[in-house]
């Protein structure tokens, strides 16, 4: 892509983003409400939450270290942006990515689960430290898995582009083609894609792994100090990670998105909208578990099945 | 008003501090959440901490102990914000104003910190859940736009 391009690729990516993030957010408050038999917020919610955040002051702890207290969220936002951007170029143009993309953008996905551990640590807040501390913990848990799974993506796209050899399945486009003829293309991706939704639960820190805020145990872990602007970015962050994050595994394992065809288009909405409910009804039905049942769910029952799910793509590969 | 005004009307959070309540204006508190009044049709949440909070909702006669607490905790918001005195013991102190304990009430300490912060009285022992939600609407009518 030549460089007069990337200002408005990236600009175009990340507020089309951070729309769709702002409805997911929306439809996961409300059927959330429903499922609760209540009536739920109206449509414009999360945009005024984030409205009203701006709007207020911004308070530094005594206790913080001030630069990286207010870094942190702008850090994250910005690899978001960049991981997003990545994303929305490599599904509306699959020839165009560059081989190792996929590579980035996990790279990229997974400097906010940092931002958030190295914000909260310098807060000075002893509760966000202890939510500093499982943020890191449910990283080690969740990272095993998912990149296990997207190595069995990875592999199973190789399978239908053998003449071009293993290192451009390394590219999303590539992936993504290989996997739009059916779902998944094959058993051992159809296991990833199930794995990859539990990771992304994690990543998204929705209910059965959302220890590391646990509002009514440690009052929101490493977000407790932050208020004003800073919060505002730390929620318009997650708000694009909660567009992002399903948009990255159906990239991966369900063929993408596009918006050639009109057919195309409801395709694509249909299979973002099926991922978000899942998640969304996944966070209703389930308790929060502790950091150590998280750990042994995600090394000792997902990481084997990964391991199986990788053997499959592989053996079909070579 | 302005987009700023609009959205923080839009979005209250709340934080809910008991500084010598009998626990019942607690539990009324806790049934705006419910199914039958949810109060999140009006953008309000309970946050879990007092940075995140535009409304202090507090209960209770504030009692000798959470005075220095109340205080504190209202300087840990995040201005512009509101207080809700819920109850006749926040109001005036209620039947326990003779007590010993009784440092308040809760209008009166804030103002110690915060001469000109907006505060809204819901009376009644405990007031119904509608009045809670028409005390947080009128007290932030009155945050300048
Ligand atoms: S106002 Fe009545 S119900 Fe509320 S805390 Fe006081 S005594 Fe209890």
């Amino acid at each position: 892509m030549n460089l007069g391009l990337v200002i408005p690729v990236f600009a175009g990516a990340t507020t089309a983003t951070v729309l769709l993030g702002l409805i997911s957010k929306w439809i996961d408050r409300k059927v959330t409400a429903w499922i609760q038999w209540r009536k739920g917020p109206p449509w414009y919610q999360p945009l005024a939450d984030i409205i009203k955040l701006l709007g207020k002051e911004t308070i530094v702890p005594h206790a913080a270290g001030g630069t990286g207290f207010l870094l942190m969220p702008l850090v994250g936002f910005a690899t978001v942006s960049v991981a997003a951007t990545i994303l929305w170029w490599s599904n509306l143009n699959p020839e165009s990515g560059f081989i190792g993309d996929v590579i980035v953008v996990l790279y990229l996905l997974t400097i906010p689960a940092i931002t958030i551990i190295l914000g909260g640590s310098a807060s000075g807040n002893p509760l966000a430290a202890v939510g500093a501390a499982r943020e890191m913990k449910l990283l080690l848990a969740y990272e095993l898995p998912m990149l296990l799974v997207i190595l069995a993506a990875i592999f199973g796209a190789t399978t239908t582009d053998s003449s071009t050899g293993l290192a451009a399945s390394f590219q999303l486009g590539t992936i993504k083609t290989a996997h739009t003829v059916g779902f998944a293309a094959s058993l051992g991706c159809v296991i990833g894609f199930l794995i990859s939704l539990m990771c992304i639960q994690a990543k998204l820190g929705l209910v059965p792994f959302d220890m590391v805020e646990a509002e009514c145990e440690i009052a929101t872990g490493p977000f407790i100090e932050y208020s004003g602007a800073p919060l505002a970015i730390i929620h318009l962050t997650r708000v694009m990670l909660l567009a992002v994050m399903p948009l990255f595994i159906i990239t991966i394992f369900w063929g993408g998105f596009s918006f050639n065809s009109f057919g195309m288009i409801l395709a694509s909405l249909g299979k973002y909208v099926l991922v978000l409910v899942v998640l969304i009804l996944v966070r209703n039905t389930n308790p929060r578990i502790r950091i150590d049942h998280a750990l042994r769910f995600f090394w000792y029952i997902l990481t084997p099945l990964a391991i199986v799910a990788l053997t499959l793509s592989m053996a079909k590969g070579f | 008003m302005g987009l700023k005004t609009w959205a923080l009307k839009k979005s209250i959070w709340l934080y809910h501090a008991n500084v010598g309540a009998c626990n019942n204006c607690d539990i009324e508190v806790v049934d705006c959440l419910t199914p039958r009044y949810d109060i999140e049709r009006f953008g309000m949440l309970l946050a879990g901490s007092p940075r995140h909070a535009d409304a202090l909702v507090v209960t209770g006669i504030c009692t000798c102990q959470a005075r220095p607490r109340l205080q504190e905790l209202y300087l840990q918001m995040a201005k512009p914000c509101v207080v809700l005195c819920i109850g006749a013991c926040a109001c005036t102190g209620g039947i326990f104003r003779p007590c010993y304990h009784f440092d308040g009430p809760v209008d009166k300490v804030i103002r110690e910190v915060d001469p000109d912060a907006i505060i809204a009285y819901v009376p009644g022992c405990p007031p119904k859940p509608e009045a809670i939600i028409s005390g947080a609407l009128k007290a932030l009518d009155a945050i300048p736009c």
